[in-house]
């Protein structure tokens, strides 16, 4: 498995670039607020809204704050929801998935039909009452994303199990009297691995979007934290005056969704190929 | 077909249903009262609570809700209590129904015309710069491309309006900004799935038969490459929904999404309630019309309601 991710790698530049620029991007956001020399939260009136220079490579924001500690602070927040989010919403939505496909007959017939209601209601609307009930928050935002999102997977896991529960070794499998939870995990599943990797990583730039859409919109991290989409925000009220205090995080945001989505389009290809 | 159209309806109605369960129960548990604010006394509250019936048990209110949900009446906004929620319905879903039209209309366009050209340039630089463009498009959130495009485009450049909705280039520029990332999936399903039917024997057959490219691609196999679209046209709503959100509020154009997104921060419970479930509504039958539409042009889809026992 791990020499196949590398050759993948190696061969793909497309998936090559993602890799490398996801990998830069989640080590400035693990260091930057480890090593760099000002705090993302600490206010100094001193130096309100300089522009970018050698000592604040972003500038500082209104209140004086070191805007290229706050933009790699927000973007691990920010990465982290986005992962967090896409790893609960895959184990639910396989699992899930899987026992309905597997199980068939009425009991899937129910799952689905859950799935399906669950499904068509805009996830975002779920997520804005939830962090409205919770409190605006990292844990709220991740509840309110795993509200729905697992519903897509299920469904695709749920598509993969049906197809091959009908193969030839799933039906050797259970001649030998292996245990139906033993053929569900060690046989059916590890060979519906390529579109529900797919699918997991096309969950991590949702979950990121998701985010920054409701910081955008203030209902997302709540101050002193922030994440790029806060940034953003707080950012718009003088993007006239000083637009680099809303250019970097956008350019920053941008460039982790790209990086993402490369990934994720390069095995997809793979994996249809 | 006609038991396909009737367990799809019910699954529509027990989602509307679950829609305002979730909407209601989740409001009611919101913390602190509506009315709770300053120096107002603990008494007035009380009052007003009363005068609104929050005192009552909660399956109460929810009966009453229920009752005048199906009377079309949502009740009138907390904040502004001269104002029922169903004329500020009236108000802003127009302006937000012609900009998700329009949005709609053009991702289509231009992401069918897009995906076209993927399918069938020879170039290999036609089919790498669109893919990339569609890569680029569908990385930018809708916000981040509204701001850019209000920066560069009207306050930079001038050529473009900055707020409200008085002209036709008024809609340039959210029109843009919400339609980026559908056009670029569009682009993307239609290349992919029209691609695959230009390999098939019909095609072939038809070229044999000596028709040319254009005629193959519009008569033929893009009525086969169209389902894919169609079925994303449900979740597409659901984006230019919340889409609506953000760029209303950034080009300042007094749709429902800003109206949304003021009832949240005004913490106006039935505002937020009334408008949630009108917006869950649409969403769903945008759903049903095109999941119905599907099933009625594609037997196979209709399978998706069957059992799967083998």
């Amino acid at each position: 498995m791990r020499e196949t991710v590398c050759q993948f790698i190696r061969k793909d530049r497309q998936a090559a670039a993602g890799c490398i620029i996801l990998g830069v991007w989640i080590l400035l956001a693990v260091l930057v607020p480890l090593f760099w020399p000002f705090s993302y939260s600490e206010q100094n009136a001193q130096i309100q809204n300089q522009s970018m220079s050698l000592v604040h490579w972003f500038g500082t924001d209104k209140f004086g704050r070191d805007l290229f500690a706050r933009v790699w602070f927000g973007a691990g927040i920010s990465l982290l929801i986005g992962m967090t989010s896409a790893l609960l919403n895959g184990v639910i939505g396989i699992l899930y998935g899987a026992v309905s496909g597997y199980l068939g007959r009425g009991t899937d017939l129910v799952m689905m039909r859950i799935a399906d209601v669950v499904c068509s209601i805009p996830s975002m609307l779920y997520v804005i009452l939830l962090t409205l009930v919770m409190g605006a928050g990292v844990k709220s935002m991740i509840l309110g994303l795993c509200v729905a999102g697992w519903a897509d997977m299920a469904r695709i896991t749920r598509g993969e199990i049906i197809r091959l529960k009908g193969t030839d070794f799933a039906c050797a499998a259970r001649m030998e009297g292996i245990s139906p939870v033993r053929i569900l995990f060690r046989h059916l599943l590890p060979n519906a691995a390529g579109p529900v990797l797919v699918n997991l990583i096309f969950l991590i730039p949702q979950g990121i979007f998701t985010e920054a859409f409701l910081s955008f919109l203030g209902v997302g991290i709540p101050a002193p934290a922030a994440s790029l989409g806060t940034i953003i925000q707080e950012a718009r009220s003088q993007m006239l005056l000083y637009p680099y205090q809303m250019v970097c995080p956008l350019l920053v945001l941008c460039v982790m969704m790209l990086a993402l989505n490369m990934i994720g389009t390069a095995l997809e290809k793979k994996v249809k190929a | 077909m006609l038991r396909y159209t009737w367990k799809r309806l019910l699954t529509g109605l027990l989602a509307l249903f679950v829609l305002v369960c979730v909407t209601f129960f989740l409001v009611r548990l919101m913390p602190g009262s509506p009315f709770q604010r300053g120096a107002v006394s603990e008494q007035v509250v009380e009052a007003i609570e009363q005068e609104y019936g929050l005192d009552r048990p909660l399956t109460e209110q929810f009966a009453v809700y229920l009752g005048n949900l199906l009377r079309g009446d949502l009740g009138v906004s907390y904040e502004d209590p001269g104002t029922r929620v169903t004329d500020i319905i009236a108000r802003t879903w127009p302006v937000t129904a012609t900009l998700g039209i329009l949005v709609l209309a053009a991702a289509i366009l231009v992401g069918t015309a897009l995906g076209i050209l993927m399918a069938v340039s020879r170039r290999k630089a036609v089919r790498e710069v669109i893919s990339a463009g569609g890569m680029l498009a569908a990385g930018i959130p809708s916000f981040a491309a509204a701001i850019l495009l209000l920066l560069v485009f009207s306050v930079r450049l001038k050529w473009f309006p900055a707020s409200g909705l008085l002209s036709p280039a008024h809609y340039v520029l959210p029109v843009t900004a919400l339609a980026l990332y559908p056009t670029a999936v569009i682009a993307r399903m239609t290349g992919n799935t029209l691609a695959a039917e230009m390999e098939k024997e019909y095609v072939l057959f038809a070229r044999a038969k000596g028709l040319g490219t254009g005629r193959i691609i519009f008569t033929h196999a893009l009525k086969n490459a169209w389902r894919p679209v169609l079925n994303y046209v449900g979740p597409a709503s659901a984006y230019l929904l919340t889409g609506s959100f953000v760029v209303e509020s950034i080009f300042t154009i007094p749709g429902m999404g800003r109206e949304f997104v003021g009832s949240i921060t005004n913490r106006d419970y039935t505002l937020i309630m009334g408008l949630t479930v009108f917006m869950g509504t649409v969403v769903i039958l945008v759903n049903l019309i095109t999941d119905l539409l599907g099933a009625y042009l594609d037997p196979a889809s209709r399978r998706a309601y069957r059992r799967a026992d083998r």
